[in-house]
């Protein structure tokens, strides 16, 4: 990864700014740090500048001024990628999980452990 | 998961915006755009390197003020809400004290708790069906292989964590910091001693 590029991520100014609550960054859910830091390492390997994203993530805000701001991070993501090629809103609507996939693996059901199987572990 | 659901292990159901943003990572990951430790990674550096970790300053608080310890050991919760942090996945909180003859660390068997409002993000570690079942079945063995030799006179305690119990390791007090600020000592503590697999 590249640090350079966290450090400026982490000091975007105005409504940019990452949430803090006492200079300690506020993650409400895990799938926002996770939206966060899946923004930093793409625009990286897309080789698009930061304030390319930076730019759309102060227009998804704008946008809707009440939206919690991960949400509106998830969007300029969403649509940044669709903009760049990268996926189209079919295949992300393809992906998108029903329910929370556990930690590991993303097994089906079927391919998860049973009960007795968990407990000789 | 659904079958958890008789154990409490989960707490939110699946937000749109969660799942969208698996997807974005499913699909970045299917095309090498993205590499899921690397993701992992850049959430540790925001989460330890860019801003303290709020569960330090819950330990720190504890070793300079007795009254706050005892409160704290009584209902984590409750005292842990009195510096500020609290929310969804942070109700519940046992916090279980480290002595000279006890060594406290903390699993999920079955999925993933965590108290991310004191903690921050699980390592992928954390979630590891290997630390899963090794920390039960093997504690000590586990523990010396992640870099922590437990003598053997110390007793192992391993708890597990859900959706009604979340616990956090208060670690001791390491010897000669007499004089540290709680700014200071709270600088000193890691996520991994608050786990309990790392000791100060």
């Amino acid at each position: 990864m590249s640090e350079p590029v966290s450090d400026r991520v982490a000091m975007m100014p105005g409504a940019a700014a990452l949430p803090r609550d006492n200079g300690t960054l506020v993650f409400s859910a895990p799938w926002e740090g996770r939206a966060l830091a899946i923004a930093v390492d793409v625009m990286d390997r897309l080789a698009v500048p930061w304030d390319e994203f930076r730019s759309r993530l102060i227009a998804a805000i704008a946008e809707e001024p009440g939206r919690p701001y991960y949400e509106s991070w998830a969007a300029a993501l969403e649509q940044l990628l669709v903009d760049f090629d990268v996926c189209t809103p079919a295949a992300l609507d393809a992906a998108t999980p029903k329910e929370r996939p556990s930690p590991e693996e993303r097994p089906t059901p079927s391919e998860r452990p049973s009960p007795s199987e968990r407990a000789s572990l | 998961m659904s079958e958890d659901h008789g154990h409490g292990h989960h707490a939110a159901p699946l937000a749109p915006v969660e799942a969208r943003v698996a997807a974005m990572e499913a699909l970045l990951t299917e095309k090498g755009l993205l590499d899921p430790a690397v993701v992992d990674e850049i959430v540790a550096h925001f989460e330890n390197n860019l801003g303290p970790m709020n569960g330090a300053r819950v330990v720190a608080r504890a070793w300079v003020d007795p009254d706050y310890k005892t409160r704290l050991l009584a209902d984590g919760t409750a005292a842990i809400a009195e510096l500020g942090f609290g929310g969804p996945e942070g109700e519940h909180m046992v916090v279980v004290e480290n002595t000279p003859d006890v060594h406290n660390m903390i699993v999920c068997t079955l999925c993933s708790c965590y108290p991310w409002p004191t903690l921050g993000l699980p390592p992928t570690w954390y979630k590891a069906p290997a630390y899963r079942s090794r920390a039960v079945r093997e504690p000590r063995a586990l523990l010396a292989e992640m870099g922590t030799v437990v003598p053997d006179d110390v007793e192992i305690r391993v708890w597990d964590s859900s959706a009604e119990a979340r616990y956090l390791v208060l670690p001791q007090r390491p010897a000669g910091v007499d004089g540290k600020t709680e700014d200071e000592l709270a600088s000193l503590v890691t996520r991994d001693s608050m786990i309990g697999v790392q000791r100060l």
